[in-house]
């Protein structure tokens, strides 16, 4: 019953992500992206990680998608005048399937060869899956969460000053 | 439940998928709609092998991920508008100034 659900969100994800690819309409491709990154919440919620669901939604469909369809609208972008040249175009689905070939490979050649860790669904519905979260983030990983509120201060004067009137 | 090899291709899929679109499509914001799919592709990869192999790092490393796409997606836009004010255009074949 798991599997089959999970195969019918694998499957919306595939098409949705399909669809950004060859949309031709900037609006269409942002949208599909957004049904995406439903699915992928949805995933998320699957594999007992509801605040990474919850941050998914919020954040990359609600804040930054958004953001994106809000540009596509400002510069008012037509449906793209032609595609690449039919070279590139193939250059591109090669290195593409070559990719997916690749790792392929590595899932078929490889073990999963490492210690477990204590996180078990029992503690993940006793403690509480934010509460895990917050508890190593402000222990365990306090100082990349310091760096990362330098990366978005640093994010947010190169958005200032590259949106200023005389470049 | 689930197994994790199920995650793991259909992350490698998402991730393909991605790539095939920065590689062939031709309009800036599509391009960066693109890379956010990668992006989205690995965090799976990374919640898939947190939760089999119970150890919320691989959480927190998503977590992290996020905010880089946050950043990436204000910085990037800005320069896109700042583009387009110049040159009337985000298609990528436009972008020609440093070709050698």
């Amino acid at each position: 019953m798991e599997t089959l659900f999970f195969l019918i969100v694998a499957a919306i994800a595939v098409i949705c992500s399909l669809m950004v690819v060859t949309n031709k309409n900037p609006i269409n491709s942002a949208l599909s992206l957004i049904m995406t990154f439903f699915c992928l919440a949805t995933l998320y919620v699957m594999l007992e990680a509801p605040f990474m669901a919850a941050i998914q939604v919020i954040v990359y469909a609600g804040a930054i998608m958004v953001l994106i369809v809000f540009v596509i609208m400002l510069l008012n972008i037509k449906s793209e005048a032609g595609r690449r040249t039919s070279h590139a175009l193939f250059m591109g689905i090669s290195v593409g399937l070559l990719l997916l070939v690749q790792t392929w490979y590595l899932l078929v050649k490889s073990s999963l060869s490492s210690v477990r860790g204590t996180v078990d669904s029992a503690m993940i519905s006793k403690v509480g899956h934010t509460e895990l979260i917050g508890k190593s983030l402000f222990t365990d990983f306090l100082l990349p969460f310091e760096i990362t509120s330098i990366l978005l201060l640093v994010a947010i004067v190169g958005a200032v000053v590259l949106s200023k009137k005389k470049l | 439940m689930v197994s994790l090899n199920f995650y793991l291709v259909l992350s490698a899929i998402l991730f393909a998928i991605g790539t095939i679109g920065v590689l062939t499509r031709r309009n800036a914001i599509v391009i960066f709609m693109c890379v956010e799919l990668m992006l989205n592709a690995v965090n799976l990869t990374f919640i898939a092998f947190s939760k089999y192999l119970g150890n919320l790092d691989g959480q927190i490393f998503v977590f992290f991920v996020m905010t880089v796409a946050a950043a990436e997606a204000a910085v990037g836009l800005a320069l896109m508008i700042a583009y387009f004010k110049n040159r009337e255009s985000i298609d990528v074949e436009d972008m020609n100034l440093m070709k050698w």
